[in-house]
């Protein structure tokens, strides 16, 4: 089987490419700054365009505009950075763009170091903006897996008309790997929900004609051929249509109606809050990506994302064949939290062992979701052992064998 | 992206809808409202074709009073969304609607946006305060004037937001005021112009400047004369519009193969039956990277898994370079080494880094260094080579490929025609110099 020898920035710029990414603007930081060289390069090959902006909170708004016109864009950053998206995070929420965003992960706290490995950024990107609302956040744990995840991101990007994130970190994207060329996994990507065209004119000239439907609709005003923020049932993505495109569109950042007016109105900001959740927290289902390799019995669960969860399939595979009840699940969706994952996974285990690099951020949200489950059946939870790292080094196979326990 | 239009709309007589504007009485911003509609009804443009970006403010209402797409963002970057627009559909009129707020807070995108001459028109709608957080001086507060934030006048230099544009790449520019009566004439041309337009159009804000200053018409056009800038056309000039320039540049590679598959046929025989740990530890600048590289493909072509994971400072040319390397029959996962198998130590630099390695190696393992670190404490066993004996001039940068073939044909996990193949194929441009470098490393070795 022919064989590469490569990085993950050249599969996430890859993946992106095969996704149909047509625009990117980014701010050089490593360890992101090689996927920034990369689509500056490639992406006038296919009629995209690719642009340096003057700092992070251009680069998000640029691919925020740009998305708006139809493009499918992406930025990629790390920490110093992410903080400067924060406040576009939210407005990418609140106008429902879809939006790739790749934090390449570097220690912090603030410059922190550089070239040094962290996973310190999966709660900042789940609450990294005002109010509160979901986002989606995927982890590749290989180089083949950049390439097929960062398609998945643009494809939920797009379905959700969301951000979504790739947090993958500075050991996926720097370091040269040999990768099986078979592991290259396609996936199909997704488009946002379009109005068809109408026949002509604006909405007067139309009959008031509704696009979406194709029938009559009191709530149009007289220049409009859609309702831009128009979401029935309330967890509906609603369709859009670009600048540029058939049909005027509204798009704004404030609270808004469903023509995209600003609006203080209880019922409809109340509706629309609630829809912002519940597009993606309806769908959790939908969401679920991991990888689990179960042992025939149940007694130890190893938990890993990212570059850690490397560490954590070998010691997963050594402990299986010195005959330990060790199963290992690799999440690749860690937001939403992938909940019936992780309780399919976990049911009839002893204890949870789960590394990060970080002081114990996801192992916060399996103490969630475990505790509720066992306290909401009568069941005992397993317990959670948080295996943690912020030396800049791996956590190794040896860190996840120690904390399996007597059997 | 081109998207076919359906048949053109009918000549419209407004391209506002008809929602009342939303502002104090004989607000500025009114005005400027009605001058830009009729800016727009004279160009008639397919309002689908047209943009309205507004930042945030009382201005930042503005763009829905219009019939033409809207996008309403955040504050002072209503420059920077404009840009993507325009970068991603160039065929669009994008025009930005902002205040002297966002001028303030958005600075760096003006200024950016104005380098590059992008074609997108920015209306400052500039009333000397914030309105909608209640009368806070901005950036254009002329000196002594007072607001909420000054009470006791304001010792801020007032900025000359045009003067700035127009020495920085703005292809047009323009001052005047929200009762200039060709105003309408002067924001079609900005609209109809191709490049980067700014217009610093000074206006009243009723509910406070104007309040707090006792500052009416007269005084506004008062300040105009004697406060030191220039007002009308400032500044027109054809200059290339970046939108359209960078994509003439991408269509000379349009089509071009992206990032092709690079697939290796293993050609070699591997020797390696477990996971190999090397590691090599030079300088930044001695090219240790670079013969990292050559010898984890040389790994690929011998049929092995390779991970090589480097560590060097951001100063890429001082200081240390360390490069991992792990080889081994089957699929990597842990990609961290605890204890290298061998150790290649090429300088102090590298030495500084790999003490923690050299004290953790055990006789099993080796040190494959030159004579000046002959002494360095290790229980590794040691292979000391001098690279000068061999037929090929030493440099700098030849120095870590030498040493550390030498110490692959030591080691032997492929053979050294792999290294060889490696270079030919993976770093043609230095073949010719480092295939006689690789050659040379056997005179290295000790006589086996
Ligand atoms: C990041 C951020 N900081 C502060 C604010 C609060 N804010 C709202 S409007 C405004 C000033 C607007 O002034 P200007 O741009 O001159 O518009 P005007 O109200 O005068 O039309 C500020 C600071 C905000 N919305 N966002
Ligand atoms: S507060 Fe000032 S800027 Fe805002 S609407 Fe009133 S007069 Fe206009
Ligand atoms: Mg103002």
């Amino acid at each position: 089987m022919p064989r590469e020898y490569v990085d993950g920035a050249t599969a996430v710029a890859r993946g992106a490419l095969r996704a149909g990414c047509t625009f990117f603007a980014g701010y050089p930081i490593s360890p992101a700054t090689p996927i920034l060289l990369h689509m500056l390069r490639e992406l006038p090959k296919v009629g995209g365009v690719g642009i340096q902006a003057e700092d992070e909170i251009a680069a998000i708004s640029m691919c925020i505009g740009a998305a708006m016109t139809g493009a499918r864009a992406m930025t990629a950053t790390s920490g110093p950075g992410i903080s400067l998206y924060s406040e576009n995070l939210g407005l990418a929420i609140m106008g429902e763009v879809p939006l790739v965003i790749v934090d390449v992960m570097r220690m912090g706290p603030a410059t922190g170091g550089a070239t040094t490995i962290a996973q310190g950024d999966v709660q900042f990107v789940r609450w990294g903006t005002s109010g509160g609302y979901p986002i989606i956040a995927l982890a590749p744990s290989s180089v083949p897996e950049c390439y097929t995840l960062v398609q998945r991101a643009f494809d939920l990007a797009e379905r959700f008309r969301s951000p979504v994130f790739l947090l993958p970190d500075k050991e996926l994207i720097m370091s040269m790997s040999t990768v099986d060329i078979a592991e290259y996994v396609d996936v199909p990507v997704g488009q946002r929900p379009l109005v068809p065209p109408v026949p002509a004119g604006n909405g007067a000239q139309n009959g008031r004609i509704n696009a979406v439907t194709g029938r009559p609709d009191p709530r149009l005003r007289p220049e409009e051929t859609y309702l831009p923020y128009d979401f029935d049932p309330i967890d509906a993505v609603p369709p859009t249509s670009p600048f540029g495109g058939p049909h005027i569109t509204r798009f704004t950042g404030s609270s808004h109606d469903e023509h995209g007016f600003l609006t203080k109105d209880p019922v409809k900001v109340g509706r629309l809050n609630e829809h912002l959740r519940a597009k993606i927290e309806n769908h959790r289902h939908e969401l679920e990506f991991g990888l689990l390799n179960r042992a025939a019995a149940t007694g130890v669960l190893f938990v890993g994302y990212g570059t850690t969860a490397r560490a954590m399939r070998e010691a997963g595979d050594r402990a299986r064949k010195a005959g330990l009840p060790v199963s290992d699940l690799t999440l690749h969706t860690l937001w939403p939290v992938p909940e019936r994952l992780i309780l399919e996974a976990t049911a009839g285990q002893r204890r949870v062992v789960i590394g990060e690099l970080n002081h114990g951020q996801y192992a916060l949200e399996l103490e969630r979701v475990l505790y509720r489950h066992a306290a909401q059946n009568g069941l005992k939870p397993p317990e959670i052992v948080s295996i943690q790292r912020v030396d800049g080094n791996l956590i190794t196979p040896e860190q996840f064998l120690a904390e399996i326990g007597n059997f | 992206m081109a998207i076919a239009l359906e048949p053109a709309l009918k000549p419209l007589t407004t391209y506002k809808n008809e929602r009342p504007d939303p502002f104090c009485p004989g607000c500025g911003h009114t005005f400027i409202l009605n001058h830009l509609d009729a800016a727009l009804t004279k160009l008639q443009l397919d309002p689908r074709q047209v943009v309205l970006v507004t930042d945030i403010g009382c201005v930042g209402l503005s763009d829905q009073y219009f019939v033409t797409n809207a996008f309403h963002g955040l504050h002072g970057r209503s420059v920077a969304y404009a840009t993507g627009i325009k970068l991603a559909n160039p065929d669009l009129k994008v025009i930005v609607m902002m205040g002297d707020g966002g001028l303030g807070i958005g600075g760096t995108h003006i200024l950016n946006a104005a380098r590059r001459n992008i074609g997108i028109t920015v209306l400052v709608f500039n009333n000397f305060n914030f309105g909608m957080t209640g009368g806070e001086h901005s950036v254009t507060t002329p000196m002594g004037m007072i607001t909420a934030s000054t009470r006791a006048g304001n010792l801020e230099n007032p900025l000359d937001i045009c003067a700035t544009v127009a020495v920085n790449g703005a292809g047009y520019v323009y001052r005047g005021t929200s009762f200039d009566r060709d105003l309408p004439d002067r924001i079609a041309e900005a609209i109809a112009y191709e490049g980067f337009a700014l217009l610093d159009i000074w206006e009243l804000c009723t509910a406070y400047f104007v309040v707090n200053n006792d500052f009416g018409r007269k005084e506004l056009m008062a300040t105009l004369e004697t406060i030191g800038m220039q007002a009308g056309l400032i500044q027109k000039r054809e200059v290339r519009e970046y939108a359209r320039g960078l994509r003439a540049q991408g269509a000379q590679v349009f089509g071009q193969p992206t990032l092709p598959l690079r697939p290796i046929e293993p050609l070699f025989p591997a020797r390696l039956d477990r996971k190999f740990h090397l590691i090599i530890a030079g300088s930044a600048g001695a090219k240790v990277r670079s013969a990292a590289q050559a010898t984890g493909y040389a790994g690929v072509l011998s049929g092995l898994w390779v991970t090589q994971a480097d560590d060097y400072p951001t100063t890429v040319k001082s200081g240390h370079s360390v490069s991992e390397l792990i080889f081994s029959p089957e699929e990597i996962r842990y990609t961290g080494i605890s204890k290298p198998d061998a150790l290649v130590l090429l300088s102090e630099d590298g030495l500084g880094k790999v003490r923690h390695h050299l004290a953790a190696m055990t006789p099993e393992d080796v040190l494959v260094t030159t004579p000046e670190f002959a002494d360095v404490p290790t229980r590794a066993r040691k292979l000391i080579l001098n690279p000068q004996v061999g037929s090929v001039r030493i440099t700098r940068t030849n120095r870590s490929l030498i040493v550390t073939a030498a110490a692959l044909r030591h080691l032997d996990l492929f053979p050294i025609a792999a290294l060889s193949e490696a270079v030919r194929r993976f770093q043609p441009r230095f073949a010719d110099e480092n295939l006689p470098v690789i050659e040379a490393s056997a005179a290295l070795l000790p006589d086996r």
